[in-house]
């Protein structure tokens, strides 16, 4: 093997497939990630067993090839060349040889015959999604994706057919049993049959990643246990969570029947400010509403009182609740319209939210004790 | 301040029948280790964190008594008010054991610092019914060793103009971190007395023992400029067995586990805190230490939700029935007990036991300990 490649082009297509790559792995080949030359283009491919990305991209070949080399440490030296280097790669015998400038560095290889390839196996559905789309199903519900071990089947975002009064719809659900977020969008050719599937969230962000450069229709192909999504030069393939998702609809309350309608970016502001006051990791503000106005408030032991009144579209019965500022950020984030809503039972029951300019998002938000 | 056999004289205090025999605390199975031996008991080779077995062979009349630490936190707790009231800055090393600093408040009282330790000392004896010994020097490091001088009872100050020549005489060992494996490397090399290392240059000292030199250097001359720190929260709370015979099989060990969590759960209650992370704790009859710890999702005191996280870190430990002499079980990573436990609406049963766990404390609050309990807890 033997090629030149621009350093940037190099260093765009490493650092995508180098964060598939664990920092520890107890199968050294796992480190690595696998150079193959043909075609007259460079494909680069990282595997965690669970997660498979290639990438392509252009490149000058003079011979074809393939092997595996470290792929953090190619990384950060690609990373340090200068701007506009041109990276010369060449393979001989065990090892790389990769030029640039005046640096030269080798670096040991691991044989390509033993690197793992994961097989897709059969994908009987298939579709394509605007990227637009496939980025507010992920940023609407990523936040609320649960790191609880113990719960595993939470660990993604639920992906799958929904039937509302507008017919059918791909929906996506995260939640973690604090917090749920769902957003939907039109039902995309072939993906009726789908099985409802969780995607997990180390996917979720590596997919992500690529959408800020990506703006056509991203093709994806799933089964019960694989899905594959194909960028332009890339394609993601991953297994899926095997489990069961819980049946989220029954905890989205319906009968929440005290509206509270405020601008966006005031209550997001004003919730920030006074969660400064305290030091903990998790802050709980408690929101007093009356009529036509709410009080936050953030009391911390060490630091003292922070309060902040805001006008608001209130007209049901004076109460209190707390919640995790945190949460209530992640949420207000996301709204794109000037005005959220949120329906309130009582200070102990879940609150349900939504964007004033987008029906088709919705966020259920657990109170904390006060 | 340093109370004297604090254990034992708060024994002796309220069994006055005790008084003049000699009294061991301490667990007093085979594995247990004395915490405390009163003085009568010391004169016999018995001292603390010695092996009860051992202990009872040297003295074999001695009383032997379970701690009873909420009897001791209370006495402790009258101790520490008359100190607050000499000082601001009191910095407790235990229950029995803290530092003063009583820099500035001559003014304040209209005595001296020695006028005043000699007061408290008298008023504890008074009130409170325990001896204590004072160290009294300018910083903790010789504070420390003057109050271990004179044993009960004691009085000791060591003034600034004596320190040099007072520490020239004492043996290496006196110093704060030089514990044996460090005496033995001092000896080899020649030093067995802080003078020698008086007369040692700084940089040979760095260069012998990196940076611990620059320690010997500095507290070899008297030099400590630690501060008094009051009111640290706490890091860690925990709650451990060990048990009288090796217990292999998951289903006993975890009956300890939910008795630990109880206590645990109580302690966290008790400081109105809820723990981040959950270790467990266990030693192998071999005495190989194993830790194995996981972040709660929700923080969390509830002594329910503690042990779901206990269990699910013990059972693959228990796979293959390794005979285990400890467990325990530790929270860390705390937060305000208001922010943990949050209300999960996709488990609403877990929420039931956390209501639950939650009416039995405000029962058993009202109406003594235990009147209501769990069925796994009888």
């Amino acid at each position: 093997m033997k090629l030149t490649i621009e350093r940037s082009a190099l260093l765009k297509a490493l650092s995508h497939v180098q964060s598939v790559v664990e920092k520890r792995n107890t199968i050294p080949i796992l480190s690595n990630v696998q150079i193959e030359a043909a075609d007259g283009q460079l494909a680069l491919t990282a595997t965690d067993l669970d997660l498979a990305i290639v990438e392509h991209t252009g490149a000058d070949i003079a011979q074809d090839g393939a092997t595996t080399v470290p792929a953090h440490t190619l990384h950060d030296i690609v990373r340090k060349l200068p701007d506009g280097a041109q990276v010369g790669l060449s393979l001989n015998d065990r090892t790389l040889t990769l030029n640039a400038g005046r640096s030269r560095f080798t670096l040991a290889c691991l044989p390509r015959e033993d690197f793992p390839v994961m097989s897709a196996g059969e994908l009987p559905h298939r579709f394509t999604l605007p990227a637009p789309q496939m980025k507010r199903l992920i940023d609407k519900t990523r936040f609320a994706i649960s790191t609880e071990e113990t719960r595993y089947y939470l660990n993604g975002i639920y992906l799958h057919v929904a039937e509302g009064e507008k017919g059918s719809t791909l929906r996506a659900v995260a939640t973690d049993g604090h917090r749920l977020a769902q957003v939907e969008v039109a039902l995309p050719d072939g993906a009726a049959g789908m099985p409802g599937i969780i995607i997990p969230r180390k996917t979720v962000q590596e997919i992500r990643k690529h959408l800020d450069e990506f703006e056509g229709e991203i093709g994806i192909e799933l089964s019960d246990t694989k899905i594959l999504f194909r960028f332009a030069h890339a394609v993601v393939t991953s297994k899926l969570i095997d489990g069961t998702f819980p049946d989220y609809s029954r905890v989205i309350p319906e009968g929440n029947d005290r509206l509270l309608k405020i601008s966006c970016e005031e209550f997001s502001e004003a919730v920030d400010r006074v969660s400064t006051i305290s030091s903990d990791k998790s802050r709980s503000v408690k929101l007093a509403l009356e009529t036509d106005k709410i009080m936050l408030s953030v009391t911390s032991p060490e630091n003292g009182t922070a309060t902040e009144e805001l006008a608001a579209d209130y007209s049901a019965e004076a109460m209190e609740i707390g919640f995790n500022s945190r949460y209530l950020l992640d949420i207000l984030d996301q709204v794109e319209g000037d005005e959220v809503e949120a329906r309130l039972a009582d200070s102990a029951s879940p609150t349900v939210m939504r964007d004033g300019a987008d029906e088709s998002a919705l966020y259920v938000l657990m109170p904390m004790r006060v | 301040m340093d109370c004297d056999a604090f254990y034992a004289a708060v024994e002796k205090r309220d069994n006055p029948s005790l008084a003049d025999k000699p009294l061991i605390i301490g667990g007093n199975s085979d594995r247990g280790v004395v915490s405390t031996a009163c003085y009568i008991a010391r004169t016999y080779g018995v001292h603390s964190a010695m092996p009860m077995v051992q202990a009872r062979k040297l003295c074999p009349h001695a009383v032997i008594l379970k701690p009873d630490m909420e009897r001791y936190r209370i006495a402790s707790r009258a101790v520490r008010n008359l100190m607050d009231a000499l000082t601001p800055l009191v910095e407790p090393l235990s229950l029995d054991e803290a530092f003063l600093d009583l820099t500035g408040t001559e003014a304040l009282h209209g005595l001296s610092p020695a006028e005043q330790l000699a007061r408290l000392a008298s008023d504890v004896e008074k009130t409170i019914g325990i001896s204590l010994s004072v160290g009294l020097s300018h910083n903790k490091f010789l504070a420390k060793i003057a109050s271990d001088l004179k044993k009960p009872r004691g009085f000791s100050i060591i003034g600034k103009a004596e320190t040099l020549d007072f520490l020239a005489r004492q043996k290496v060992s006196l110093i704060w971190g030089v514990g044996k494996a460090m005496c033995d490397r001092l000896h080899n090399d020649g030093i067995t007395h802080i003078g020698q290392l008086q007369q040692m240059e700084e940089a040979d000292l760095l260069r012998r023992y990196s940076s611990f030199g620059g320690k010997l250097w500095r507290l070899a001359r008297g030099i400590d400029d630690r501060q008094i720190v009051t009111g640290t929260a706490p890091k860690s709370v925990s709650a451990e067995t060990t048990f009288e015979h090796d217990i292999a099989d998951y289903e006993t060990l975890e009956i300890h586990l939910w008795k630990q969590c109880e206590r645990l759960s109580k302690a966290l209650k008790k400081k109105d805190l809820a723990a981040g992370t959950v270790t467990l704790k266990l030693k192998t009859a071999q005495h190989r230490q194993i830790t194995r710890s996981r972040a709660l999702f929700s923080p969390s005191q509830l002594a329910d939700r503690l042990f779901e996280m206990g269990q699910a870190l013990l059972k693959p430990e228990c796979r293959d029935q390794i005979p285990y002499r400890l467990l325990g079980i530790t929270g860390t990573n705390f937060t305000p007990a208001q922010m943990g436990d949050t209300p999960d609406f996709l488990q609403p049963e877990k929420d039931r036991h956390a209501k639950a766990e939650r009416t039995m404390d405000q029962i058993n609050a009202r109406f003594g300990t235990q009147m209501v309990k769990k069925g796994r807890s009888v």
